[in-house]
């Protein structure tokens, strides 16, 4: 640092020169660390959006790849205007005559909406025993919630065959303890997705939760026990009003992946269950019809964009404050 | 503060936990058991992990998603810290709200909206499916979670230290690599391990985008799994649990020797 002060002293016109410079790669630098990642995203993120968008309005054939291109730019630009007219929306019309994707909708919403809810019920106390715990150990339980994210999700949902499965542990023990005498038939039915759901996503409700819960005051608590407010009731006049943003951020974080969801609704819900993102799958690997399962995808994001619009405001709001 | 810990918040925190953790015990219990049913005690055994390095297919599965994974985990890692550095340092350009909405859009987006569209650019670009198709598709992915653990802590970094070095006569990407770089390491090394899970986990963005002679664990496990459940996938499940249990464990501890340095340098530094 004190030959940089020598060099500015000594010889100022060729420091100002290399300031110049500098601040002109600088800002090049800067450019770039903007312009990659955005290109990276807009080539692997927007575009092939666009491209879903196109396919769904175009027809099935029977070819590699399954359907007939439409606005190409095989032909220019006045073969892309004109393709305008071969833009078919039989897919979308299909989908609305063939009752199998609207109940399929439905049925991914609602059950999606249920897990949101219940995971809601099992992480809140979670979050809130975890927020109360002394300090000293808070980090530690932070970490054995996060410690599942990292293994795998498919093998968390298999773990959970080896337990619902009518011959499963769950039913040995509830046999054994004589709480039932035929066992239960949880593996394959809507249950089974519940818990499964609940299960895969709890962490996704508990950190936001518990990062609301422990900025609280809880000397508002006291406050409200000192003017004679009953323990529940300031629960719901303070405690919940309170943690809300990390009860929207958890319950959003829980229903947008939870209504496309795939690999629970296969290996725990059984080839009897309806839910949207097996029948995409179902389109696209048995029936390789690519048209009908992008214009499923788009409808499903259609369905999607205000939750995930919410989803963002939020986060960009979280950013706002951290600042 | 007072912190009163009751029976309560106990009782919750212990049946949330083991909610969270019997079902992976369990399933690493069962894969050292003697018997091939999954369900039924038989006696200890470790005959299922021998015959999982007989089993070819796997091996390669296991190969292609480590390799997968390095590579992609890189790639992401920078991309990310990129991502996350334009997100807070660049408050105002053109765009920047779509910018910020592709970040954290693939973050909650259902993975076979992602997968199908990656699948689709592929074709439509005229490339085929295989190593390194997977690979970009999971890049994408990942260096979104990246660019989120990283702007965490960039958000609480001290901005006055890169003034400082400025001040001193620094470039800014000199700033960049002496100052800001280190101070944010953790959070990069532990982006970087996420972004390897992920990549490790992931199941359907890699049935859509991958091909040939690219099948990944993932994808062999969940073939076999709708076969019936036997306790050689419940071995390989353990396998990958372990990788990824000391993976984490070492990260936390360097992690907190880290810290620990840290806090001895700024006492040292005050005694001065």
């Amino acid at each position: 640092m004190s030959n940089a002060a020598v060099t500015s002293a000594s010889a100022p016109a060729t420091n100002a020169d290399q300031s110049i410079l500098a601040r002109l790669g600088a800002a090049f630098v800067g450019r770039l660390v903007i312009i990659i990642p955005y290109v990276w995203l807009l080539f692997f993120f927007l575009i092939p959006f666009i491209i879903v968008f196109k396919i769904s309005l175009s027809q099935t054939a029977i070819a590699m790849p399954p359907y007939t291109p439409v606005l190409d730019f095989k032909d220019g630009i006045s073969g892309f205007f004109a393709g305008f007219g071969a833009l078919s929306f039989d897919n979308y019309a299909w989908l609305t005559q063939d009752a199998l994707y609207f109940n399929a909708y439905v049925t991914s919403v609602i059950i999606a909406a249920i897990s949101t809810v219940l995971t809601l019920i099992v992480g809140y106390p979670i979050a809130y025993g975890m927020a109360r715990a002394p300090a000293t150990i808070r980090p530690t339980l932070l970490m054995l919630v996060i410690l599942p994210f990292w293994t795998s999700f498919l093998i968390r949902v298999y773990a959970w065959i080896g337990i619902l499965k009518p011959e499963g542990l769950l039913n040995q023990l509830l046999l054994a303890t004589g709480i039932i005498s035929q066992p239960l038939i949880i593996l394959n039915t809507y249950t089974a997705i519940f818990i499964g759901i609940v299960y895969s996503y709890l962490p996704f409700m508990v950190l936001p939760l518990y990062s609301s819960l422990e900025k609280m005051d809880y000397s508002l608590i006291e406050a409200a026990k000192d003017l004679g407010c009953p323990p529940t009731s300031a629960f719901w006049k303070i405690t919940f009003p309170l943690s809300l943003p990390g009860v929207i951020a958890g319950c959003l974080l829980v229903f947008i992946p939870a209504v496309g969801e795939f690999v629970i609704p296969d290996l725990l819900g059984g080839s009897q269950t309806l839910m949207i993102g097996k029948t995409l799958w179902n389109e696209f690997f048995a029936n390789r019809d690519w048209p009908v399962s992008s214009a499923v995808a788009v409808i499903l994001l259609l369905l999607l964009t205000v939750p995930i619009m919410f989803f963002q405001q939020a986060q960009a709001r979280a950013q706002e404050q951290d600042k | 503060m007072n912190t009163t810990w009751s029976r309560f918040n106990v009782t919750s925190i212990v049946l949330g936990f083991a909610f969270l953790y019997l079902p992976i015990v369990l399933l690493i219990v069962f894969s050292f058991n003697e018997s091939k049913l999954v369900t039924v005690w038989g006696g200890f055994s470790t005959k299922w992990y021998v015959s999982l390095f007989h089993n070819q297919g796997l091996m390669d599965a296991t190969w292609v998603t480590a390799r997968v994974g390095v590579i992609s985990a890189t790639f992401a890692t920078v991309l990310g810290t990129l991502a996350a550095l334009t997100l807070t340092r660049y408050t105002r350009f053109r765009g920047r709200l779509l910018f910020s909405g592709m970040v954290f859009a693939p973050l909650v987006m259902p993975e076979v909206i992602t997968g199908l569209s990656l699948l689709l650019l592929f074709v439509a670009i005229g490339l085929d499916r295989g190593f390194l198709t997977v690979t970009l598709a999971h890049i994408t992915l990942t260096m979104c979670f990246v660019a989120v653990v990283v702007q965490s802590r960039l958000v609480s970094f001290d901005r006055s230290l890169e003034e400082a070095a400025m001040d001193l006569g620094a470039t800014p990407v000199k700033t960049f690599f002496q100052i800001t770089l280190p101070v944010i390491m953790p959070a990069i090394v532990s982006g970087w391990m996420l972004a390897f899970t992920l990549s490790l986990d992931d199941l359907v963005i890699a049935s859509f985008t991958s091909g040939p002679g690219a099948t990944t664990l993932p994808m062999k496990i969940y073939s076999q799994v709708r076969l019936g459940v036997t306790p050689e996938i419940n071995a390989a499940c353990t396998i990958l649990i372990a990788v990824v249990a000391v993976g984490v464990i070492i990260a936390s501890v360097a992690n907190k020797r880290r810290e620990v340095q840290r806090q001895l340098d700024e006492r040292a530094a005050q005694r001065g």
